[in-house]
């Protein structure tokens, strides 16, 4: 299978001005289409920088990103991003927050297809209702729900997620692991979900990247295997706990609090 | 209607308070009216000169807009500048700040000066020059303080700078000009006055108040006083008029 996303020996680092700070040094990372890849690893790593470079918004000092057999060297269009933040525009309603990037992105869709589709994904995250809500009349979960829709109206090939649940409780956060299960099903997307929770990696993704401290490299990773649809009772499972368990080592190691043992993957 | 009520009512209300106030101060420390006017003593100030208040007050008016509609564009071009580079921005704001910082008294002379006889322009040009500075700031911190994320979300779909300024910094930033805007329209009206008192043969309430002061008309200085006020009002609330047409999105409903 052809991958979708392809990260390549990246190495990048920052200028600071106590001089050079490497946040990624040797980063490999392979999305087949229609995967899912979780990165996890200890704070301030680099992972958001992953997203950046995936985005196409920063180029790598080192190495490549592909993005369906292209190379990335600026931003492109079949991206959507939704971040911990869900920086909803608070002037316009939901529904036209959600069709701001056809605004940008050439689309084929007219005005009353585009609505339509909003509307339908809308309903899809359970929205269904506000569209003419503005944002500072909803959650903080409705928001995220919103922004999400937002990132994916233009059917981009690649949704990326940087800690989208990260600010939200623990029982709304369970509900948008929910909603994005249906919401894959519907609208089938390739993702990038860089994430703190380990519940929500195994939960959510198809592969969980673990990233060892900065400079980040690509330490281990973790096979998810599928089971179709997937409840929330898949996490308390001995194969959910022997999977959080190996997961939760591989971050000691990454943090430097356990030796680490075996040959990085 | 009963909320309609209370909007209008209560101000009104106040102020009825406050003249009433007024009245029994006067009144009751027996004060001449070169030492303070009572408020009954300027209805027949207006009546006198009501012809004089009207071109006058038309002639403050006119260029305190224009001068604040000009402080407007300039302030915010500055603000734009400073907002979107931070050079520009380490270089100007030290700058500006010390040019707000001159009493802008000071400056009239100078300004009538180095354009004699130009009454007109120096009045705008002093409202212009004491009433750009908050709207300026306001723009720059409003423009240098939007999430990045805000910038990703347009900028990873391939939108150029010039979009991401109309569609998101723009209006992000305009409940912070707002705020400055009410506060450069009561300045603006300081900057018009100050040169219509100060500088000889002015126009303009300024020099009507000036011409009460030479000819020991003191209830119509008080008139005059009061008459700047109430284009204070208006003004402010047609700023805040605008404000709910183009900013209204940021009001929070209570509760």
């Amino acid at each position: 299978m052809e991958n979708l996303i392809d990260i390549k020996g990246v190495r990048h680092a920052y200028q600071t001005d106590s001089g050079p700070l490497p946040v990624l040094d040797g980063l490999e990372i392979a999305v087949p289409e229609g995967g899912f890849v979780a990165v996890v690893g200890p704070s301030g790593c680099g992972k958001s920088t992953l997203t950046r470079l995936i985005a196409g918004l920063m180029k790598p000092d080192q190495g490549e990103v592909w993005l369906h057999g292209e190379r990335v060297r600026g931003p492109r269009a079949t991206v959507g991003m939704a971040f911990q933040n869900p920086v909803l525009l608070e002037w316009r309603t939901i529904l036209k927050n959600v069709l701001l990037p056809l605004e940008i992105v050439p689309s084929k869709l007219t005005r009353k297809q585009a609505e339509e589709r909003a509307r339908f994904l809308l309903s899809l995250v359970g929205l269904e209702g506000f569209e003419d809500k503005r944002p500072s009349e909803l959650s903080g979960g409705m928001r995220q729900r919103a922004s999400l829709c937002r990132a994916l109206i233009h059917q981009p090939e690649v949704l990326i997620l940087d800690e989208p649940f990260g600010a939200l409780d623990a029982f709304t956060r369970e509900d948008l692991w929910m909603t994005m299960h249906a919401v894959k099903e519907r609208e089938p997307f390739t993702g990038v979900l860089i994430t703190h929770d380990l519940r929500e990696s195994i939960f959510l993704a198809d592969q969980v990247v673990v990233l060892s401290g900065r400079p980040a490299r690509t330490q281990y990773v973790l096979d998810v295997p599928k089971r179709g649809a997937r409840t929330l009772d898949d996490l308390y499972t001995p194969e959910a706990a022997d999977q959080l368990n190996i997961l939760r080592h591989q971050i000691e190691i990454a943090q430097g609090r356990a030796p680490a043992e075996e040959a990085p993957a | 209607m009963t909320r309609h009520l209370r909007a209008f009512g209560v101000p009104i209300i106040a102020i009825i308070i406050l003249l009433a106030f007024w009245e029994w101060l006067v009144w009751f420390n027996a004060w001449p009216t070169f030492k303070m006017a009572a408020p009954s003593d300027l209805p027949p100030a207006y009546q006198r000169h009501w012809n004089l208040f009207l071109t006058m007050g038309w002639q403050t008016l006119w260029r305190t807009v224009l001068g604040l509609f000009l402080a407007v564009i300039f302030g915010t071009m500055l603000g734009m500048i400073m907002g979107f580079s931070r050079i520009m921005r380490d270089a100007l704001y030290p700058i500006l700040v010390g040019f707000n910082a001159i009493p802008k008294a000071t400056v009239v002379p100078i300004v009538a000066l180095m354009f004699v006889g130009q009454h007109d322009f120096n009045t705008v040009l002093l409202a212009f020059m004491i009433s750009f500075f908050p709207i300026a700031v306001s723009v720059s911190i409003g423009l240098s303080t939007l999430e990045p994320e805000y910038r990703d979300i347009l900028r990873s779909l391939g939108a150029s700078q010039a979009t991401i300024f109309w569609k998101i910094a723009l209006p992000k930033t305009l409940p912070e000009f707002f705020g400055a805007l009410k506060v450069a329209v009561t300045l603006a009206f300081i900057g018009t006055n100050l040169m219509e008192i100060v500088s000889p043969h002015g126009r303009g309430l300024g020099a009507l108040f000036d011409s009460g002061r030479t000819n020991s008309d003191f209830p119509l200085m008080f008139a005059v006083l009061i008459a700047l006020a109430f284009l204070g009002i208006v003004l402010y609330y047609i700023v805040v008029a605008l404000e709910k047409i183009f900013a209204g999105w940021a009001e929070r409903s209570p509760g």
